[in-house]
């Protein structure tokens, strides 16, 4: 770990501008993901502003008959509170399937989103990695290189990386927007769909905010009904990455919404394949892994979320 | 003491106190936090200073420079070790990668640099500002598929009796598979660490996380070119070894090599991403099996060919170990070849040998069973030998694999007439059940002790570990038994050089040798007090010691002995092995093919039980890892870079405890009186022989998928389940 400067925020607008302003400067809340990175200097900010203390830990209800998560609140919380448990069951269901209750404790709802990949090949700061290291390659598209978790889809030559939230692919399926403020004060509304970028030529790039954008809050739609589940499948029972997650809203005239976690740089989801649940699995699938270019590794992943969604539809 | 016959009657026949279910007598210090680990002995010696190492990122080649000057002026540090500053050290006990020194690189990790700093923090952030340069030799060739098709075939058999092929051009039925198992990581909780303190260059005390005080007191003497009789270990508490720590390792040679520089103690901890790729771990294995049978169910030929790899004069994993032992057959050809791979260096892991072993023999078991129409336990019994395979001059001391499978299946409720694979179902889940039998040596080492009464209390002193498994405890248990005492009156002190030399923790001998060692100590204590009391026989009872006239009670005396059990040479005329059965029920998703094992019974025939509390406990730890070697551990080569890729803890998965269900263990009422005087056998490795082979089995009876690669991942089997 690198040595780095540190202060508490106490405004959000002069959180941004200090963000943007001081070079090599990160925010930091939970810590969950960003600390270890620090530890094993994949991140080396050279200051960290603290936005613990900025509040926006509550759950507040909108005008539309939405809610508005604040960026603080705790993934425990956001998956206890009553309404997310009776309006948008699917975030509930992929935020208890990730991690372990104790960095759920911890984990913040901004900082889920802004969670790096868990590739090896990013984790080991002796690899090739265009994420970590831009320029110097991608250790896992080398003929022999371990790819298994690896991204199938919204990948490109430059990086075949995963984006490993839970909660991320639920709030895709519900059209969640983020909420920021920006260095100049000013606040921006960013559906999640644009919030994660595909890596093309720049995989070190994941996000679309801007330099010391700071999320205030994520705002969920009003509730769309439905029967929603969350299948996340690994290789063990719990505390692991997914291979292949499968969120679904599915609603009583057969139509709905369908969101994969573990195939792609971000929470993957289509309107062409919502549009053919109706049809089944295989379609839906199809659709929404057209294009899809995995490695020998881990082909089997198309085949994994097609019966994932259909043993879920079969519930549904 | 020498054990030079078969024990007749002992004082364990009557056993008040051994073989009655006991706690952990460590347990307390344990659950409080006060069980003093390797790394936090902060108070054993003053100035202890932090050291981090450095490990190489390629997997051969050289070191052609090391810039470390940025690091050498970094905050805090105060002395840099580089690789390039030290001649190679000499190789310690069964190493055959050198763990420091020298330019040249062996594999990925190897710990090349050691930065010394007033603190952790320091020590690490100095470390990342070395800079190496290498010269990389041409990749090397990591296939092992293709080393068994080349090295198959050669060499003379290790084990050979009958004709073979004629056995197989007349059996009635044939089975010729060919299996795979990865390499697995020991991945114990508390990871390889030290504290040395060699500050002025003479005496070493060296605190450390070690299975085997004495072994690798003589390998740091060797290695850094010193008088043993330097050196002073202490290793009281160990976070788990599993074999990864019955050597010497890089932790330890930093410290003190870290110590002599910086002129002070030095603490040295194996960061966890580089404990797969620094430390040992159990080879991957490519085996073929061909099991020839007769329309009767017995066998006639057992053909097992096996290749792991190693580096140079490494040792591998002998996939074939349990072959020539664990079931007759009329004719046998058993190889294994070790392929030279410059990777990590591949030594024991619990079981090693079976442990990779059984996982491919008792899938082949099953095969067979299902080729011959005969329920696998049946099948199992069919084929059980009193006497060695290839030689029926040589009998097992003690054997009751048959008891196992039977007692086993009666407690399982397994169903003998088999249901057609993939013909049970709950729900979206197809439900199977597999059975396994289990094989493990009993070897026995010399173990000593010392026994003494010391201020109202009797106290064991031996270098014996406790890694976890209850030596602490069972020792106790022994002592008080022999003495006529209570548990509450004995003190135990373990790992320590000072004391006197023992088995170590390793293999499953442990408990039997060190057990006995204690036994032999507190009978030569008893003999010394009868001398001393100038009584004739006297009796050691409830915290007395009467004879003739005399009644004094014990712990008012003072006094002491010394002694160690040696093994005679009449133990040569038997075959010792502890044996088992493994039962599994698993459900398979039908849909995603994610497998969740819905109960586990093992039945253990190991001799006399010390305590059945501790071993139970090791024989569901025992379980557990061998479910994770059935579905999901593996260190994920990288055959580009010659390293294992998914070095840490999110990316190598030991099972959970969402994983593992219900488990029961059952121990036979067995007594072996060849295996020690006390009629016990080992249990720690037993636990986990054959567990993985049962679930394997257990998910072709719920799918009807038959799976020889492990880990037995949902994707090996997606194809191949009922379409949706």
């Amino acid at each position: 770990m690198r040595a780095f400067s540190y202060e508490k925020a106490t405004d959000p607008a002069a959180a941004a501008a200090r963000a943007a302003e001081v070079p090599g400067a990160k925010f930091i809340a939970g810590g969950t993901n960003l600390l270890d990175l620090m530890k094993l200097e994949i991140e080396a900010p050279a200051h960290l502003i603290d936005v613990q203390g900025l509040g926006f830990d509550e759950i507040t209800a909108t005008d539309e008959g939405g809610l508005r998560i604040g960026t603080l609140v705790t993934n425990t919380a956001l998956a206890a509170d009553a309404r997310v448990r009776r309006d948008y069951p699917v975030l509930t269901r992929a935020i208890v399937a990730g991690a372990s209750g104790q960095l759920r404790n911890k984990a913040t709802t901004g900082g889920n989103l802004l969670q790096r990949t868990r590739c090896p090949y990013f984790y080991d700061t002796a690899m090739p990695c265009n994420k970590r290291a831009p320029g110097t390659g991608c250790g896992a598209l080398t003929t022999g290189a371990f790819s298994r978790q690896l991204g199938i889809i919204g990948t490109s030559d430059a990086c075949i990386a995963t984006h490993p939230s839970d909660m991320a692919v639920a709030l895709r399926a519900l059209d969640a927007v983020v909420e920021t403020v920006t260095p100049s004060g000013m606040t921006r509304r960013i559906a999640l769909e644009e919030f994660h970028r595909l890596p093309g030529e720049t995989p070190d790039q994941e996000t679309a905010l801007m330099p010391g954008e700071l999320i205030t809050h994520v705002t969920l739609p009003a509730p769309v009904g439905g029967r929603q589940s969350y299948h996340k499948v690994r290789d063990r029972a719990s505390y692991a990455f997914a291979l292949v997650s499968v969120a679904l809203i599915r609603q009583a005239d057969g139509s709905g919404r369908v969101a994969l976690g573990g195939v792609a740089p971000k929470p993957w989801r289509s309107a062409a394949a919502d549009a053919q649940l109706p049809n089944g699995a295989r379609a839906v699938i199809a659709a929404l892994l057209e294009g899809a270019r995995p490695t020998e590794e881990n082909a089997f992943k198309i085949t994994l979320a097609e019966r994932t969604l259909a043993a879920m539809l079969k519930e549904a | 003491m020498q054990f030079n016959a078969p024990a007749g009657t002992t004082l364990f026949d009557d056993a008040k106190v051994v073989g009655r279910a006991h706690t952990r007598i460590d347990g307390p210090l344990k659950v409080t936090g006060t069980a003093p680990y390797a790394y936090e002995r902060h108070d054993v010696v003053a100035g202890q200073l932090y050291g981090y190492p450095l490990g190489a990122t390629i997997a051969h080649g050289r070191i052609t420079a090391m810039e470390t000057e940025a690091a050498r002026t970094a905050p805090g540090v105060r002395a840099i070790i580089s690789t390039l500053d030290v001649e190679p050290l000499g190789l310690g006990m069964m190493n055959v990668a050198r763990l420091f020194g020298g330019a040249e690189v062996m594999h990925y990790h190897q710990a090349i640099a050691l930065v010394v700093a007033d603190s952790f923090e320091e020590a690490r952030a100095a470390s990342a500002l070395i800079r190496v340069t290498y010269e990389a030799d041409a990749p090397a060739d990591y296939d092992l598929h293709a080393a068994f098709a080349r090295l198959e075939g050669s060499g003379e058999p290790d084990t050979a009796y009958g004709d073979v092929d004629e056995a197989f051009r007349t059996a009635a039925a044939v089975t010729d598979q060919m299996y795979h198992t990865p390499g697995q990581s020991h991945q114990m909780m508390e990871p390889f660490a030290s504290i040395v303190d060699w500050s002025d260059g003479g005496g070493l005390t060296g605190w450390i996380s070690n299975q085997m005080i004495n072994w690798t007191r003589g390998s740091l003497a060797t290695t850094l070119g010193i008088d043993k009789e330097r050196i002073r270990i202490e290793s009281p508490y160990v976070g788990g070894g599993f074999g990864g720590k019955l050597w010497l390792r890089a932790d330890t040679v930093l410290a003190a090599l870290g110590s002599r520089a910086a002129k002070a103690p030095v603490k040295v901890a194996l960061p966890r991403p580089m404990m797969m790729n620094n430390a040992t771990h159990r080879s991957a294995t490519v085996q073929r099996i061909r099991l020839a049978a007769n329309a009767d169910g017995t066998l006639k030929a057992i053909w097992h060919e096996n290749v792991s790899y190693g580096l140079p004069g490494g040792r591998g994993e002998n996939g074939t170990a349990q072959t020539p032992f664990f079931y007759g057959s009329e004719t046998m050809r058993v190889k294994t070849h070790m392929a030279e791979m410059p990777l990590p260096e591949s030594a024991d892991m619990r079981a090693p040998g079976e442990g990779a072993g059984l996982m491919a023999l008792e899938i082949a078991m099953d095969e067979m069973a299902e080729a011959l129409s005969m329920d696998p336990v049946a099948f199992r019994v069919a084929n059980d030998t009193q006497v060695t395979p290839g030689n029926p001059d040589l009998p097992f001391s003690d054997r009751h694999f048959v008891e196992c499978l039977t007692r086993g299946a009666e407690a399982f409720g397994w169903d003998a007439t088999r249901p057609a694979p993939g013909s049970r179902r709950d729900g979206d889940w197809l439900i199977g059940q597999g059975v396994a039998g289990a094989f493990r040596g009993a070897l026995t080492l010399p173990s000593g002790a010392r026994a003494a009464i010391e201020d109202g209390k009797l106290v064991i002193e031996t270098d014996m570990t406790d890694i976890g498994t209850g030596s602490y405890t069972i020792l106790a248990q022994t002592a008080a038994e022999v003495m006529g005492l209570t548990v509450d009156d004995v003190i135990v002190r373990l790992g320590n050089s000072a004391y006197p030399v023992s088995s170590g923790s390793g293999g499953q001998f442990g408990a039997v040798s060190s057990s006995t060692g204690v036994y032999a100590a507190c009978m030569a204590l008893r003999a010394r007090i009868a001398e001393e009391l100038q009584l004739d026989a006297p009796v050691f009872a409830k915290g007395r010691v009467r004879g003739g006239t005399t009644d004094r009670a014990l712990l008012e005396l003072t006094t002491e002995a010394v002694e160690a059990i040696e093994w005679g040479d009449f133990m040569e005329g038997f075959q010792k092995a502890t044996f088992g059965a493994h039962f599994v029920e698993v459900g398979v998703n039908a849909y995603t093919g994610e497998t969740r094992v819905r109960r586990m019974l093992a039945v253990c025939d190991a001799g006399r039980i010390l305590n059945p509390t501790t071993a139970r406990s090791q024989v569901i730890g025992g379980m557990v890892m061998g479910v994770g070697a059935a579905l999901s551990e593996e260190m994920a080569l990288d055959a580009a870079r010659g390293m294992f890729a998914n070095h840490d803890l999110a990316g190598y998965e030991v099972a959970v405890h969402a994983d593992i269900p219900e488990q029961e263990v059952i121990f036979l009422d067995t007594l072996d009186p060849v295996a020690s005087p006390l009629k016990a056998k080992g249990v720690g490795e037993l636990g986990l022989c054959g567990v993985a082979a049962a679930v394997a089995n257990a998910m072709y009876n719920a799918t009807g998928i038959r799976l020889r690669d492990y880990p037995l991942t949902l994707d090996k089997m997606l194809d191949y389940l009922p379409a949706v």
